[in-house]
């Protein structure tokens, strides 16, 4: 019986997901085709070189310009289903290569930006949550507001105006060595914590004033351990529904982080393709990060089906 | 950078229990404290006064030429000379002026792409939440594709169709931001459509058009100009981002993003280059978030926590 509901519940979310791909991928069709008339000129007209009719007429047959607009669609999806995203204008090679070779920079980044967050979200929140001075909760909610009021951009120039400049612990840009990832994981992961951190400290205050913490308290468990053994595992679960956005988050500040750092990745290939209206580059990196997005809240899903049995039952 | 919590900022709290019998007199007094404004709220709206008047008449603040280079020497520090209280810039120019100068672009940026969102998220609320089913659940289908892309990546999107510029730039982030303002207002709608004073101005034999008029959208104004106060400030924040990658206003116009890029490379020589408009931009962020959660508190009928 559960295990039906489960699967029901884990199909409709699957197919759910499959509807916003298909989505992604009918928009950055009709975007893709609207542009393409560009494609078979750029395509030919490299070098200012002028292409007869003949050439061009050539060039659209080739790219399957002249079939019916629907014989086109019905192609892309297709050919996107094989995981072809098409080939980038300036690059000149297909846009998953391109994706896959700036694919390790920008993961090791957002990785270590995850690890960085949660413990700084947990340790503050946990700590700093319904405490009898209040004034140690009003500090750290006011530090969080002022973090999450900092674009991603200003967090970095801060952190490298001290950590590299002024004490010269850190490289000021690069992507050589460990040394050269703290500046930017920080930059990255500074203000996905002071949400976090928001987030987990409303959360906590609620939980910390459930009866099981006062039988907790009252079977003499320490104040650290109720907080860090009861009230916080009741706390996580909106943090984990969070997952789908904080990796929005670190996708757009992995752009702005790896502009400043002058590091390789997902964000600087982004950021070059727009410059360079390559659109089927751009188009490509934005169904790339809404399977992302699709597949994280998927697996958060069936992990919290898993860990929290009384979601299904809702 | 995001605006995801503050839609959440957005939606109402739950009321807090109110406090079991205390005396009158404590309940009246707590009463008054809870009226006067906070002290947070007071300086958010005594900048964002002064940052209006910087936009408006930057004359009044500044007489220096934000443009002109040579206006003394460069990376003067701050608050060395009496001509130039912040220092200068790279060019000499004078860091004050410049920075006061930049303020109409960041609001302009603000409040404009916050009206695109605001107009695009109303019409197409008000069309899933009052529209057919078909329409509906087309334009949410719509909405969830959206927001499975982060903001600043669809902003890159609509620059690398339009093109870069301030007014593109302006465009790109207010489009990026639709989905939340729709999401909203079709709540609300939802909420509003299925309340008994709806049901009773139809029976009457009140018109569609004047039910959305009269009853829809005065209910939805509320909160959608909380989340569009706090959306503001988000705006500011990705606007600068934009112009700092290079895709907003450029280079020699006074402009916060963009000067920050500038002094990049000068980040060894002068850190007031770096920390001052680093600085503005973030108190501009935050005061406007600070006095839109006011907003919030006071369109919810409670002050104070």
């Amino acid at each position: 019986m559960r295990a039906a509901r489960l699967a029901r519940r884990l199909g409709w979310r699957a197919l759910a997901g499959v509807g916003v791909m298909w989505g992604a991928a009918t928009a950055s069709f009709f975007t893709l085709h609207g542009t393409a008339g560009d494609a078979a000129l750029s395509t030919v007209s490299g070098q200012g070189a002028d292409p007869t009719r003949a050439v061009l007429d050539q060039v659209r047959r080739d790219y399957g310009l002249d079939h019916p607009l629907w014989r086109q669609y019905t192609d892309y999806l297709g050919r996107l289903l094989h995981g072809n995203l098409g080939e980038s204008y300036q690059q000149r090679v297909p846009v998953t290569h391109a994706i896959a070779g700036q694919l390790g920079g920008t993961v090791e980044l957002a990785a270590g930006a995850v690890v960085v967050a949660l413990v700084l979200a947990v340790g503050v929140g946990v700590l700093t949550a319904k405490r009898r001075r209040r004034w140690i909760g009003a500090a750290s909610s006011g530090g969080e507001l002022v973090l999450a009021s900092m674009p991603t951009f200003v967090i970095g120039l801060l952190l490298l105006l001290v950590f590299s400049i002024g004490l010269g612990w850190f490289p000021v840009s690069g992507q050589e060595g460990l040394r050269s990832l703290v500046l930017p994981t920080f930059t990255l992961a500074l203000p996905v914590a002071a949400i976090l951190a928001q987030v987990l400290r409303s959360e906590l205050e609620d939980v910390l004033e459930q009866p099981f913490v006062l039988t907790a308290r009252a079977r003499g468990m320490r104040d650290a351990g109720v907080r860090f053994r009861h009230a916080l595992r009741h706390a996580l679960i909106p943090l984990v529904t969070m997952s789908g956005a904080v990796v929005g988050w670190l996708l757009g500040g992995a752009v702005v982080t790896e502009s400043l750092f002058n590091r390789q990745g997902i964000g600087q290939l982004m950021l070059t393709a727009t410059t360079n209206k390559d659109i089927p580059l751009v188009v490509g990196v934005i169904i790339f990060t809404s399977l992302v997005y699709v597949v994280v809240n998927l697996v958060v899903d069936v992990a919290y089906t898993l860990v929290d049995p009384r979601v299904v039952t809702l | 950078m995001t605006i995801a919590p503050s839609v959440s900022d957005a939606l109402p709290e739950p009321a807090s229990a109110p406090p079991p019998g205390r005396a009158r007199a404590a309940s009246a007094a707590a009463w008054l404290r809870s009226r006067r404004p906070r002290v947070g709220t007071v300086l958010a709206v005594a900048f964002l006064v002064l940052l209006v008047v910087a936009a408006l008449a930057p004359g009044l603040l500044t007489s220096q030429d934000p443009l002109a280079p040579g206006g003394g020497p460069g990376f003067l520090a701050p608050f060395r000379s009496p001509a130039h209280i912040l220092g200068t810039d790279q060019d000499g120019r004078d860091l004050f002026s410049r920075l006061v100068h930049g303020t109409r672009a960041s609001l302009e940026m603000g409040l404009g792409a916050t009206a695109i969102a605001v107009t695009g998220g109303t019409v197409l609320g008000l069309l899933a939440g009052l529209g057919t089913r078909f329409t509906e659940s087309l334009v949410m289908r719509l909405v969830d594709v959206v927001l499975a892309i982060p903001e600043l990546l669809l902003a890159l999107v609509v620059v690398a169709l339009l093109g870069a510029g301030t007014v593109d730039a302006l465009v790109a982030v207010g489009v990026a931001t639709i989905p939340y303002y729709a999401r909203m207002v079709r709540a609300q709608t939802h909420v509003v459509r299925r309340s008994a004073y709806v049901e009773a101005a139809t029976a009457l034999g009140l018109s569609r058009s004047a039910v959305i008029r009269r009853h829809v959208l005065p209910n939805a104004v509320r909160p959608l100009m909380v989340l569009a106060a706090i959306g503001t400030g988000t705006a500011i924040g990705v606007g600068a981002s934009l112009s700092f990658i290079g895709l907003g206003a450029k280079p020699p116009a006074p402009e916060w993003g963009s000067m920050l890029s500038t002094a990049v490379p000068f980040i060894s020589n002068d850190w007031a280059l770096v920390a001052l408009p680093g600085a503005l931009i973030t108190l501009t962020v935050l005061s406007v978030t600070v006095a839109g959660r006011a907003l919030k508190r006071h369109s919810e009928g409670r002050t104070g926590r």
